[in-house]
């Protein structure tokens, strides 16, 4: 067993089994920073995912890509955050 | 030896993943699922890029995992910070299981400062309602 089928047949569907539970959590709430962490998680789940398929195919640009999610992800979390601080 | 390297840091990257995943869906109040996600996620998505750096062994894809790691260590416990204080002035629920909230009452919710109160001499005011109701 190659890294590459690891990569695809080991570890993308832990992390597609962690993307699934974090759903779960961005549908039930209850509140909206709940839902904020769950994007939370969901972005950075994300940043692995591309790392992982980085691997797989050998395309190490994707990895930029990997670095423009992290960066969004801070943003838009700092965003919703104070979001929700000020309606009070 | 370089493929059994990034073979064990990508599974306990994922692993580490799942279980950050399995703590936000399963903890009992917002506090918690944030204390479960911000860690676990960082180190899992911090292991798997080691991976890729491991993968690769190329001085641009190294340094580019290195500053992702670096960044998301960086950022992560203030994003997840903002949120949990966003979160107690909205008035998220604490769990049941809860044994002492010792933010209460501390926080002046007009100006949103700490007002490093005694707790055991601080009469409930009638404007700072508590943040649980």
């Amino acid at each position: 067993m190659t890294v590459t089928d690891l990569a695809l047949y080991g570890v993308m569907p832990i992390l597609a089994l962690a993307m699934m539970f974090a759903f779960v959590r961005l549908l039930r709430g209850p509140s909206l920073p709940d839902r904020v962490v769950a994007i939370d998680l969901l972005t950075a789940l994300g940043i692995g995912t591309i790392a992982t398929y980085a691997i797989a195919t050998e395309q190490t640009a994707l990895l930029d890509v990997a670095i423009v999610q992290a960066l969004v992800s801070f943003l838009g979390t700092v965003a919703f955050a104070y979001y929700i601080e000020r309606t009070v | 030896m370089q493929e059994v390297l990034t073979a064990g840091l990508m599974v306990g990257g994922a692993l580490f993943m799942l279980v950050a995943a399995l703590g936000v869906l399963r903890m009992p109040d917002l506090f918690l699922r944030l204390s479960a996600s911000t860690k676990a996620s960082s180190f899992g998505s911090g292991l798997i890029l080691l991976a890729a750096a491991a993968h690769f062994a190329d001085t641009g894809v190294t340094s580019r995992a290195v500053a992702t790691i670096v960044f998301l260590l960086l950022t992560t416990p203030i994003a997840a910070h903002m949120l949990g204080r966003a979160g107690y002035f909205v008035g998220v629920k604490l769990s049941d299981r809860t044994v002492i909230d010792e933010l209460a009452y501390q926080y002046d919710l007009r100006t949103h400062r700490l007002a490093s109160r005694n707790p055991a001499t601080t009469t409930v005011e009638t404007d700072s309602v508590s943040p649980e109701s």
